[in-house]
């Protein structure tokens, strides 16, 4: 007697949101199934892999990061190497300078970094804030402006700002709002059901339902995305039903499991090959929570989850 | 499949006589029905009911021990698919594997490689709990010298073989350990079973596809073996996680006892070579239902996020998790740096530890017992306060071990800070950001 399967494919799928332009455009979303489940349902849209670089260039970032960026000495040389690479499917510029607790840069030179990366690329735009949400009021609403026409996601709107940085982005310029919540699925309904009330059209809007690095709260997040995906399949809850987006790099690569050298720690081996791990690995554990894009920054990292993506769907 | 109150009580002897405490057999079925009573508290219920009963009620997915004393574990017995419904109770376990196709050198590095991992998290151990012996027929070296030498590392093991005559010879150097035998498939599954029953170890099931597995699993359950584990490595990655799933998924939702074993993924055979993608891939199958993952090698660089990201989903939803409370020094901190506070809640305590770590400033940070919970939650139910800090500061006599009278506490407890300076008297009470992030800056500046 063979092994007969029921099938998972549920009667509501996620909707679908299409970033960038032209032939570069991709679109995140569109399942009617469980993260992979293509024997339930063909999934789709495959999930989508990001490379973030940020205002600082290549100033913070660790040597293992800095080598695959020799020879560029711009903004706009970082951006076209970023890229090239492997598996990358879009840019995430995070203006990280803009944190009034740490560089405090100005609009101004902020807003013409964004243009200069976004300037020298044509693969669609993910453009990021400093995670103070009261700068990023200004500073994202300017970004919007700035890459009018792009179709890019502006990475994000939270309930402290979601008024001034969903009515410029999802309004004003027509760009995909990214509505950022913390780990909970409560707050992220209703950050959708607040910016839909605005005016934004719900096919406009891109979740990051909060993100963790794998050994640091990461319980939350996987709930969290299960959870979600649950109501948005199963219980065919509109507002739940956005693709969500998450950004591992920026969290990954502050662990001291990837900061600290090999001299300080010996018996912990290459630094290199430490951090890449703790990305992928987080990286894995978001897509097969529910992430419809992952945004990262080592190469390898890059290559080696388009390539899990690319076997599993 | 659960069986409802009314089921029980169709069986039941429907005598009414009390003797089981319940004044009505009604009754008594409900109880036994929410898993309140045993059905052995009723005398009269018949042999066959019972049977009958214990079938019904049996777990979706069965318990498999391997190992003994401190290194047998638990696999399977999971009731949900989503951690947040009910807690996950069996960690997935990680092995690294070797295999008589190496050569002797291969053997020995990897050997010499597994011990190295050994450190703690959050009060576990963490270290490679399992080693698997892969079996070529081809291979150059002796396969039952090579378990020999496995089994002197102490961890429990899984042989993959699939010659019976080479299992029985490796089992009769090992079998007190309680290994795992990898291999039985549709053909050479009754000889497997004849070895394993001997040795009395578990079994695992292996096969092309799922159609071979199920066939085999019934197979050997009608040879009276249910001590079994599922290899549900197929010949693609795609394939392999399709397989996991749905073997979890049949059991758990769709009550196919059939499908109630635990799993193992071999990530060695998926991805060879390649360590990142077998890292990768070993995240995802913890995250969804590998009970036993082999991997080539796992060195500090897999096991750091491995380890962290299970620890991570192994917990219990409703609880959370905590680290114990003390006084944790960091960037070299000594008695004479200054202290910082916060509560016991783990995600607290690694976002403030790791952003203290960054600032690279000397300090000591003192975790009180809060009952787990987070800054404001605590305070709001008075497990952080004035009285709290002052008790933890004399049980653990803080002033006798840190000289430094400076104490840091946290930004969204500022209305603390009056009654704290009341409560230690000599101390500078200093107020913290409300986010951890931004610590670094804050101490750099002071």
């Amino acid at each position: 007697m063979p092994f007969t399967a029921k099938s998972g494919k549920f009667n509501a799928s996620i909707k679908t949101v299409t970033i960038g332009t032209g032939d570069k455009a991709i679109t995140l979303g569109g399942e009617n199934v469980l993260p992979f489940y293509s024997f339930d349902a063909p999934i789709e849209n495959a999930p989508k892999v990001g490379i973030e670089i940020t205002d600082f260039g290549l100033e913070n970032e660790p040597d293992c990061i800095k080598k695959y960026y020799e020879g560029c000495t711009t903004l706009t040389d970082m951006a076209k190497k970023a890229a090239s690479f492997e598996g990358v499917d879009f840019l995430s510029f995070r203006m990280e300078g803009g944190d009034p607790n740490g560089a405090n840069k100005s609009t101004e030179e902020l807003i013409a970094a964004l243009k200069e990366v976004a300037d020298a690329v044509d693969i669609p735009l993910v453009v990021a804030g400093s995670k103070n949400a009261e700068r990023d009021s200004e500073l994202l609403s300017k970004a919007a402006e700035a890459v009018q026409g792009r179709n890019a996601i502006i990475l994000a709107a939270k309930e402290e700002n979601y008024k001034t940085v969903g009515a410029a982005a999802g309004l004003a310029y027509g760009q995909i709002v990214g509505a950022e919540s913390s780990v909970d699925i409560n707050l992220a309904k209703q950050l959708n059901v607040l910016l839909t009330q605005l005016g934004v059209n719900a096919s406009s809007i891109a979740m990051n339902v909060g993100t963790a690095t794998a050994g640091y709260g990461y319980e939350y997040v996987a709930s969290t995305m299960q959870r979600v995906k649950a109501a948005a399949l199963s219980q065919n809850d509109a507002q739940l039903q956005m693709p969500i987006i998450t950004p591992v790099a920026s969290e990954t690569w502050g662990v001291k499991e990837s900061v600290t050298s090999q001299e300080d720690i010996p018996e912990w081996g290459d630094q290199e090959r430490r951090g890449v791990d703790m990305e992928v690995q987080t990286a894995a554990a978001d897509l097969a929570c529910g992430s419809n894009a992952v945004i990262l920054k080592h190469p390898t990292s890059i290559a080696t989850i388009s390539k899990m993506i690319k076997e599993l769907v | 499949m659960a069986l409802k109150g009314l089921d029980i009580f169709k069986l039941s002897p429907k005598k009414n006589c009390k003797e089981c405490g319940s004044p009505t057999c009604m009754a008594f079925s409900m109880k036994v029905a929410q898993g309140a009573v045993d059905v052995n508290a009723c005398p009269y219920f018949s042999e066959e009911a019972k049977a009958q009963l214990s079938e019904a009620t049996a777990p979706p997915m069965k318990t498999v021990k391997i190992g003994t004393g401190s290194e047998e574990f638990a696999l399977g017995g999971e009731t949900v698919m989503e951690r947040h419904e009910k807690t996950f109770v069996s960690k997935t376990r990680y092995a690294v594997t070797l295999c008589n196709c190496m050569d002797d050198a291969t053997i020995d590095a990897k050997l010499a490689d597994i011990p190295k991992i050994e450190y703690e998290r959050i009060g576990e151990r963490m270290y490679v709990e399992m080693i698997y012996v892969n079996y070529k027929a081809d291979g150059q070296t002796d396969y039952v010298e090579l378990v020999k030498k496995a089994a002197a590392l102490g961890r429990t093991m899984i042989l993959g073989c699939d010659d019976a005559e080479t299992a029985k010879a490796a089992l009769a150097v090992c079998k007190d350990s309680k290994p795992v035998l990898n291999g039985a498939t549709s053909k050479n599954y009754e000889a497997m079973n004849a070895v394993a029953k001997e040795a009395g170890v578990v079994l695992g099931v292996c096969g092309a596809d799922m159609n071979e597995i199920y066939d085999t699993i019934k197979a050997l359950e009608g040879l009276g073996n249910k001590d079994l584990i599922v290899d549900t490595t197929a010949a693609t990655i795609k394939e392999t996680f399709a397989n996991t799933v749905q073997l979890r998924r049949a059991a758990i939702k769709d009550g196919d006892r059939t499908c109630g074993y635990p799993s193992i993924v071999n990530l060695a055979k998926l991805a060879k070579g390649d360590m990142h993608l077998q890292s990768a891939l070993a995240a995802v199958f913890t995250v969804q239902y590998g009970s036993i993952v082999v991997m080539e090698e796992l060195t500090y660089a897999e096991a750091l996020p491995l380890f962290g990201l299970r620890q991570n989903i192994f917990t219990d939803p409703q609880k959370p998790m905590r680290v114990d409370p003390g006084v944790y020094s960091i960037n070299g901190g000594d008695e004479n740096s200054i202290c910082l506070t916060t509560v016991d809640f783990a995600l607290t305590y690694f976002l403030v530890s790791g952003e203290l770590e960054r600032s690279g400033v000397p300090c000591n940070l003192i975790i009180s017992d809060a009952g787990g919970l987070s800054v404001l939650t605590a305070w709001a139910a008075g497990k952080l306060s004035a009285s709290t800090i002052e008790k933890f500061w004399k049980e653990q006599d803080i002033e006798g071990k840190i000289k430094s009278r400076k104490l840091v506490i946290p930004g969204k407890v500022a209305v603390l800070k009056g009654e704290i300076e009341a409560k230690l008297p000599g101390w500078e009470i200093i107020i913290a950001p409300t986010e951890a992030a931004q610590l670094v800056k804050f101490l750099k500046d002071m």
